[in-house]
């Protein structure tokens, strides 16, 4: 719900191993709620939502310890560097990291080394978007939940972190994604869940 | 799948919230010089007279300690709030509360800490003798964590209201009184010789209460805003 107005009903969607869910929809029809009620951040009005059969209401933070979690918002501080906020959001997530690792994964983003070190304030929006996404490269979480990952990337960036969600596919993760990008993947890894508000 | 150890959870919340404030010091002296600025203004005010500056001394250091911590309640969770960190503390997997505790440690010790540290030299200005002033270095040492635990409820529930600076004070000044009353009166019972020992222990035991209750308060506050 969003005030009065109940934003979707009736979704009753699985989401396989292997498998990427985009879910699109214009602006103001539920993609990020959706996402939200994903990670626990928002209940369901009504029904549940399952994780191997059982509610992730139920499972609190054995949930959270499946699952990657990216918003519109980047999750960066802007005072500390790219190195830094990587590594802190790894120590947090308890993702198994080293200085070599967080390096090779803001590069495998397409960050440059002469960006590493620079407090995040001074970063474009884009290059901003990538030290966020970077923690996918260091995440070993089945689940990705992504709300807009392509938003201010160029094409370059797309296709890296596209290609990156491919290789988590191919190794059993799964991905729900609210883009209005269209998914560069195979046709049969994609589902698509579209919300009309 | 992978989680953090509850240990390294915490230490990691402090440790991101140390760095943050080493990198913007400004945050962390605005309080300070709030402390001491209010301190120094009551001898100005009141006059040189020390038997006056003497039977202030408790409730002007109090109230000052007390109105620096306030001050700093804002920067608790608001940034975390507006730039996605929060959200992405509320997933760690490691119970919401006991992070809350790392959060509002750090807090204590860029804000609280300061004012328990300065706190002998302000009493210097009251002409505290040294039992008076070891006493309220004991009873802000006491006291500013309790103040931190029970205004990160207040900030919690605050969150992502407007004006909520003073929504914040108006919700927690009531919470902080009796902290206020067994802090200024642990130093004032040294100060007349009957010793602070009782105010203390109070002050122990509203330490104990707030580690206890608050962090669940503020984690279900930190919910409800990100809702």
């Amino acid at each position: 719900m969003r005030g009065e107005r109940r934003l979707f009903s009736n979704v009753n969607v699985t989401v396989q191993p292997g498998t990427v869910l985009a879910v699109v929809g214009e602006n103001g029809s539920g993609k990020t709620s959706l996402l939200r009620m994903l990670t626990s951040l928002l209940p369901p009005e009504e029904g549940a939502i399952l994780w191997n059969g059982q509610d992730i209401r139920q499972l609190k933070e054995d949930y959270s310890a499946h699952l990657t979690y990216i918003g519109h918002l980047n999750g960066v501080k802007d005072d500390l560097s790219a190195i830094e906020n990587l590594t802190v959001t790894a120590d947090l997530t308890g993702d198994q990291h080293s200085l070599p690792s967080v390096q090779e994964a803001l590069e495998s983003v397409g960050l440059k080394r002469r960006v590493h070190h620079l407090p995040t304030r001074v970063l474009s929006q884009g290059q901003k978007r990538r030290v966020a996404l970077a923690r996918l490269w260091l995440s070993t979480h089945p689940l990705w939940l992504l709300d807009e990952p392509f938003t201010s990337l160029d094409t370059a960036a797309t296709g890296l972190v596209t290609e990156r969600i491919r290789l988590h596919l191919q190794s059993g993760g799964l991905a729900v994604v609210v883009t209005h990008h269209e998914v560069a993947l195979p046709p049969e890894v994609v589902q698509q869940l579209r919300l009309n508000g | 799948m992978s989680r953090p150890g509850l240990w390294d959870a915490v230490r990691g919340v402090v440790r991101r919230d140390l760095m943050l404030a080493m990198r913007r010091p400004s945050d962390v002296a605005m309080s300070v010089f709030f402390l001491v600025i209010v301190a120094s203004l009551f001898p100005l005010g009141v006059g040189p007279e020390p038997a006056v500056l003497k039977t202030i001394a408790a409730g002007v250091l109090w109230v000052a300690a007390l109105l620096a911590c306030l001050l700093s309640l804002g920067r608790v969770f608001t940034a975390d709030y507006l730039d996605g960190v929060l959200e992405q503390m509320v997933l760690i997997a490691q119970p919401l509360p006991v992070l809350v505790v790392g959060k509002v440690f750090a807090h204590w010790v860029v804000s609280g800490l300061p004012v328990v540290v300065l706190s002998p030299f302000l009493g210097l200005q009251f002409g505290l003798d040294g039992e008076a002033l070891w006493t309220l270095v004991l009873s802000l040492l006491l006291g500013t964590p309790t103040l931190s635990m029970i205004g990160a409820i207040g900030a919690a529930l605050v969150l992502g209201v407007r004006g909520s600076g003073l929504l914040v004070a108006l919700l927690v000044l009531p919470l902080y009184v009796p902290v206020l009353i067994f802090g200024a009166g642990a130093v004032t019972g040294s100060m007349a010789g009957v010793g602070g020992e009782a105010n203390l222990s109070l002050l122990g035991a509203c330490l104990v209460l707030s580690l206890f209750f608050a962090p669940w308060a503020t984690a279900a506050g930190l919910r409800i805003a990100l809702e």
